[in-house]
């Protein structure tokens, strides 16, 4: 039987609009030495990003390890607060709101992170996991929130009797379907998916992307989507943007970016992901990248890809290249887009 | 590339490896019986998601398994004509990092932290080649070059914290493959590694395997992956293996449920699949003795047979073996 879900409150943005506005966002660690604890320099792990989010769609966010997604991610929701920038959400400035006021908005965004083994407290029943964030906002009347929690590990595929069990009795893509509960208690409009499949196995992890995408289609969510997979992204975004080393390097809707990347990087990553297709494989060109990524404390001057990009000039070394439409609703920072790249 | 699997000499033969471990749970049935082969210059695969056995079985043939609580119940593994798993002590430390190299997943924890990058080098070739000091050295700078390390000779002397995650997997590679192997195992490789350094470092064992002639054994769980390299490949499940066949018919033609679950739950880059199809239900509990097919309580083609009976690993085709009592294409039990 169905349980008796709450439809979620009329929606002030309907979907299609844009329900978050990143502005600039810029997030710096400072790396402090010493007695005194002086700042010798920052970790620029978020260096400017803008985009929309649409009410109602999946925003896919790739990059590999360090590029500051996750960072990113975080910023967003104010778990970080920025070092410059804004982020506004259903038209409010979350970066100038504090306390109470964060607090009620914060109902509206949730996340979903990457290890569900550390981001669930072994101490605490899933009863207690699931209905915290009921019991934190006053949301529901008390003696309501046990039945709530029924009905949301229900929603998840998670028996309810599993209800007063400890996390350490349940396998990764459980676990992570606890976290998907936790998220969904408060009915947020937002929810923030930190690699929320990477440690689960192959066969566990279509069972977790098949549930979001459910309760995307029930619940009208948007997701933030943040990840390194990049099948995966193509497979449950609409949209999807291109991270290196704390800026956007390309920002294109799903099928447009994987059939016509226009930034070298996304043209390398794109290349570098094995399909699982022998046939497909035997005939790919793959562009190898050269060495590493460079330290996110001293960037590259002018575009931050040039020490590894095969078409770098003279120009990438000392024009920070702008982030522009190169084509409808398709951006992309490079000097030398035009020019088709490295394919 | 086109190889001639049945040209090239057999360079290992495991029939029939059983590994247990003893916990204080119980009995972990790990490795249940598993049979296969590898040939002079092939790749073979080995897939299966964690705790299938595949890391178990490799570890168990260069007799890395720790014991106890490990223990090898039976099975054979013909090396050139000698058993690894009959061999003293002394004779298997020749053969590992000699004959039969091995690159571990983490790049990390693989390496000594208090010792130079060099010194690491340069130990298996004076251990194993009986090389002076200074030509070890001198080879180990080589080594890191072919890996494609800058400034090799002044990097001996750096260490481990001081390379990257890729520098570190590239430089095990070149220690793994400092004594000229007959055969490579590289357990997950590339799985801590990023998507953009994980196609440097298959590249590079790509080119290698093809200038060396050595056999790989590439154990992942990344079907894409294993679609551009290997040349056949067995699929591992519950410490079984379930499929064996060709790279190129494994992928066009799966025949065990599993194999199907598993190429229909993976998104692919180059389409746009509607859903994915997962395969419901967990991966088993090694604890209890498998009396009947490990796959009967996630299938969907299950049939009475299956929870009674444990399929055995037979041929179907030409160079396809697979471990099912029900043929998938008609959903009947085989006769």
């Amino acid at each position: 039987m169905e349980p008796a879900v709450q439809v979620l409150p009329q929606e002030s943005i309907p979907n299609g609009k844009a329900l978050l506005k990143v502005e600039g966002l810029v997030k710096h660690f400072p790396i402090l030495r010493g007695v005194i604890q002086r700042s010798v320099g920052a970790v620029r792990a978020v260096d400017g990003i803008t985009f929309d989010v649409t009410a109602g769609e999946t925003f896919g966010l790739v990059g590999e390890s360090g590029c500051g997604k996750s960072t990113a991610g975080r910023t967003i929701l104010q778990l970080y607060r920025p070092t410059a920038g804004h982020v506004w959400f259903d038209g409010a400035d979350l970066t100038t709101l504090k306390g109470d006021d964060l607090r009620r908005m914060r109902r509206h965004m949730q996340m979903i992170f990457q290890d569900p083994y550390a981001s669930l407290n072994p101490r605490m029943m899933i009863s207690d996991i699931v209905g915290e964030p009921l019991l934190v906002h006053k949301t529901l009347p008390r003696q309501e929130i046990p039945g709530r929690v029924r009905e949301l590990l229900h929603l998840v595929g998670l028996s309810p009797t599993l209800a007063n069990r400890y996390p350490h009795e349940f396998s990764g893509g459980q676990r992570q379907r606890i976290g998907v509960a936790r998220a969904l208690a408060l009915q947020p409009r937002l929810i923030i998916c930190d690699e929320p499949i990477s440690a689960l196995d192959v066969s566990i992890q279509a069972q977790v992307i098949n549930l979001l995408e459910d309760l995307q289609n029930r619940f009208n969510l948007t997701y933030i989507f943040i990840a390194h997979d990049l099948s995966m992204v193509r497979h449950i975004s609409d949209r999807v943007a291109v991270m290196y080393l704390g800026i956007l390097v390309e920002l294109a809707d799903r099928d447009e970016i994987y059939l016509n990347p226009l930034h070298p990087y996304s043209q390398a990553l794109l290349s570098a992901v094995p399909v699982a297709d022998p046939l497909v494989e035997e005939h790919r060109r793959r562009v190898i990248l050269e060495g590493d990524v460079p330290s996110p404390i001293n960037p590259p001057s002018g575009c931050r890809f040039r020490t590894r990009c095969p078409i770098a000039q003279e120009r990438c070394a000392q024009e920070v290249p702008e982030w522009r439409e190169l084509r409808p609703d398709h951006w992309v920072a490079c000097h030398f887009a035009e020019g088709g790249g490295i394919i | 590339m086109i190889r001639d699997l049945a040209a090239s000499p057999r360079v290992l033969e495991v029939t029939d490896l059983a590994t247990q471990f003893k916990t204080p749970d119980g009995i972990v049935h790990a490795v249940n019986g598993v049979s296969f082969h590898v040939d002079q210059g092939e790749t073979l695969g080995m897939v299966g998601e964690s705790g299938c056995g595949k890391s178990v079985t490799v570890l168990s043939l260069l007799r890395l398994i720790p014991s106890p609580p490990g223990e090898i119940l039976r099975g054979q593994a013909d090396f050139l004509g000698v058993d690894l798993l009959k061999m003293s002590p002394d004779e298997i430390r020749r053969v590992r990092g000699g004959q039969i190299a091995m690159v571990f997943q983490d790049p990390m924890t693989s390496f000594n932290p208090v010792l130079t990058m060099g010194r690491q080098l340069t130990e298996p070739l004076e251990l194993h080649l009986g090389m002076t000091g200074k030509q070890a050295e001198e080879r180990a700078a080589e080594l890191l070059q072919m890996v494609g390390i800058p400034n090799a000779a002044d990097r001996l002397k750096d260490y481990p914290h001081q390379f990257s995650g890729g520098m570190r997997q590239r430089v095990m590679i070149a220690m793994a493959l400092s004594c000229s192997p007959q055969i490579l195992i590289a357990d997950e490789p590339t799985t801590a590694l990023d998507v953009t350094i994980q196609a440097q470092i298959i590249e590079l064992v790509k080119r290698l395997r093809d200038e060396i002639g050595m056999a790989i054994i590439w154990i992942t769980h990344d079907l894409g992956i294993i679609a551009g390299l290997a040349d056949r490949v067995v699929v591992m499940y519950g410490g079984y293996i379930i499929e064996h066949a060709p790279v190129k018919e494994l992928y066009a033609n799966p025949l065990h449920p599993y194999t199907i679950g598993l190429l229909g739950s993976l998104p692919r880059l180059d389409q746009q699949k509607e859903r994915l199809t997962s395969i419901e239900g967990m991966p088993p509990i090694l604890l209890e003795e498998p009396k009947y097919c490990p796959f009967a309580p996630r299938c969907v083609n299950v049939h009475e047979r299956c929870r009674q009976e444990n399929p055995p690993l037979l041929s179907v085709a030409p160079q396809h073996e697979v471990a099912c009592w029900v043929d998938v294409r008609t959903g009947r039990l085989r006769v």
